[in-house]
């Protein structure tokens, strides 16, 4: 497989939210507007990115039999990182994220990608992978939160075009659950029409 | 008074699945059948209950001393990790019955968010130790009846003809999104 191809992958094809259905809890949490959803995901991007490389560099010296625990540290590490520049730089983002970021540790695609990919391979192909898997994840948000926005109040990036109320169940909680199922039912029916 | 009103509000209002999304993951993993929720269930309320001591504790007598709160979250993702570990390890030791009941899910609590999210949480609304604790205990078991429900749907739904495309996650996000909606109706409860 080709760096492109490898970079690309995460975008449909092995999509983390949309295929393989891992990191369902900040993919609902963040996304009752486009602009907290492409925060969040740049968010676990950047922690993706910077796992996957620092991985891919201590592969070597990592044991084998403590090698989780230690991806967890590397990646809590990154994660405090992020907690930190966020609740400088960005304040009202971080206080609206609020425990999602650092859960963004506990999120199945982030030690995922550690343990099936970077620990395996070079650390360039780790970065382009971790990119790759990021900009999915951040892509799958962005659409999820702009369809949420959309329907919910009307707005797209804050920029509202539909006169009126909105439907206010898909700001809440079940509109989380029933846009992402439908969103994921949509992706399935693409990716078999791409198969066929 | 004040016990009972958090019980029901971090039980049913805010229920930790349903409002809070947190624990999604096994939410949607392991909602196969009624027996496994159980099981998953009886795991979480324990290593819930468990975790929110520990990490609380070691917030306060460990992190704040030092002066290195922004080290929570490493902290508490190896508190977690090991206190799974140590409770796997003695129930193993001690009591074989119920080792074989929660046995296979502790491994994947140290990934449900629901866990690390509740320890964070009790921190961030500065509760005391008890009503820590409390609040712990009633969102695992809100965590418990969802997860339960959904699995009692689930069993049902396998007899229902559904269409090929939404087999599978998407037809279960949808049915936890109209659960979401009935747990709603609790809101005016606290």
């Amino acid at each position: 497989m080709n760096q492109m191809q490898n970079f690309t992958k995460g975008f449909l094809k092995e999509n983390p939210i949309l295929v393989l259905v891992l990191g369902t809890c900040p993919t609902l949490a963040t996304t009752s507007s486009s602009m907290n959803g492409l925060g969040m995901g740049l968010a676990t991007t950047f922690v993706l990115i910077g796992s996957n490389v620092f991985i891919s560099l201590l592969k070597d010296l990592i044991p084998d039999t403590v090698r989780i625990p230690a991806f967890i540290v590397v990646i809590a590490t990154f994660v405090t990182i992020v907690d930190l520049m966020m609740q400088a730089y960005v304040p009202s983002l971080y206080e609206t994220l609020g425990i999602f970021i650092p859960l963004i540790v506990v999120n199945c695609i982030v030690l995922g990608r550690a343990e099936a990919y970077a620990s395996k391979n070079t650390v360039w192909s780790s970065f382009v992978d971790g990119a790759g898997m990021g900009l999915g994840f951040t892509l799958a948000l962005g659409v999820l939160g702009a369809v949420r926005e959309i329907l919910g109040s009307g707005s797209l990036f804050g920029y509202k075009f539909i006169e009126g109320e909105g439907i206010l169940v898909f700001i809440l909680a079940p509109g989380a659950f029933i846009a992402l199922g439908y969103l994921i039912a949509v992706v399935n029916k693409i990716n078999k029409a791409r198969k066929a | 008074m004040e016990y009972i009103l958090l019980i029901i509000s971090a039980m049913l209002v805010n229920n930790v699945v349903l409002a809070q999304y947190l624990g999604v993951c096994p939410f949607l993993g392991v909602s196969n059948k009624v027996s496994t929720a159980l099981g998953m269930s009886g795991a979480v309320v324990f290593v819930i209950v468990l975790a929110t001591m520990a990490t609380y504790l070691v917030y306060t007598y460990v992190l704040i001393p030092l002066g290195i709160a922004f080290m929570q979250t490493i902290t508490f993702i190896l508190v977690i990790a090991f206190l799974v570990q140590m409770v796997e390890i003695i129930l193993k030791k001690i009591s074989r019955p119920l080792y074989q009941a929660l046995g296979i899910f502790l491994p994947l609590i140290t990934t449900n968010c629901a866990v690390l999210g509740v320890a964070l949480l009790v921190i961030k609304k500065d509760y005391d130790l008890v009503t820590g604790v409390i609040y712990g205990g009633a969102t695992a078991m809100g965590f418990g009846l969802a997860l339960v429900i959904m699995a009692g749907i689930r069993e049902q739904m396998e007899l229902a003809n559904i269409p090929e495309g939404m087999k599978g996650v998407p037809v279960s996000l949808v049915t936890a999104g109209i659960l979401a909606m009935a747990f709603m109706g609790f809101a005016g409860l606290v």
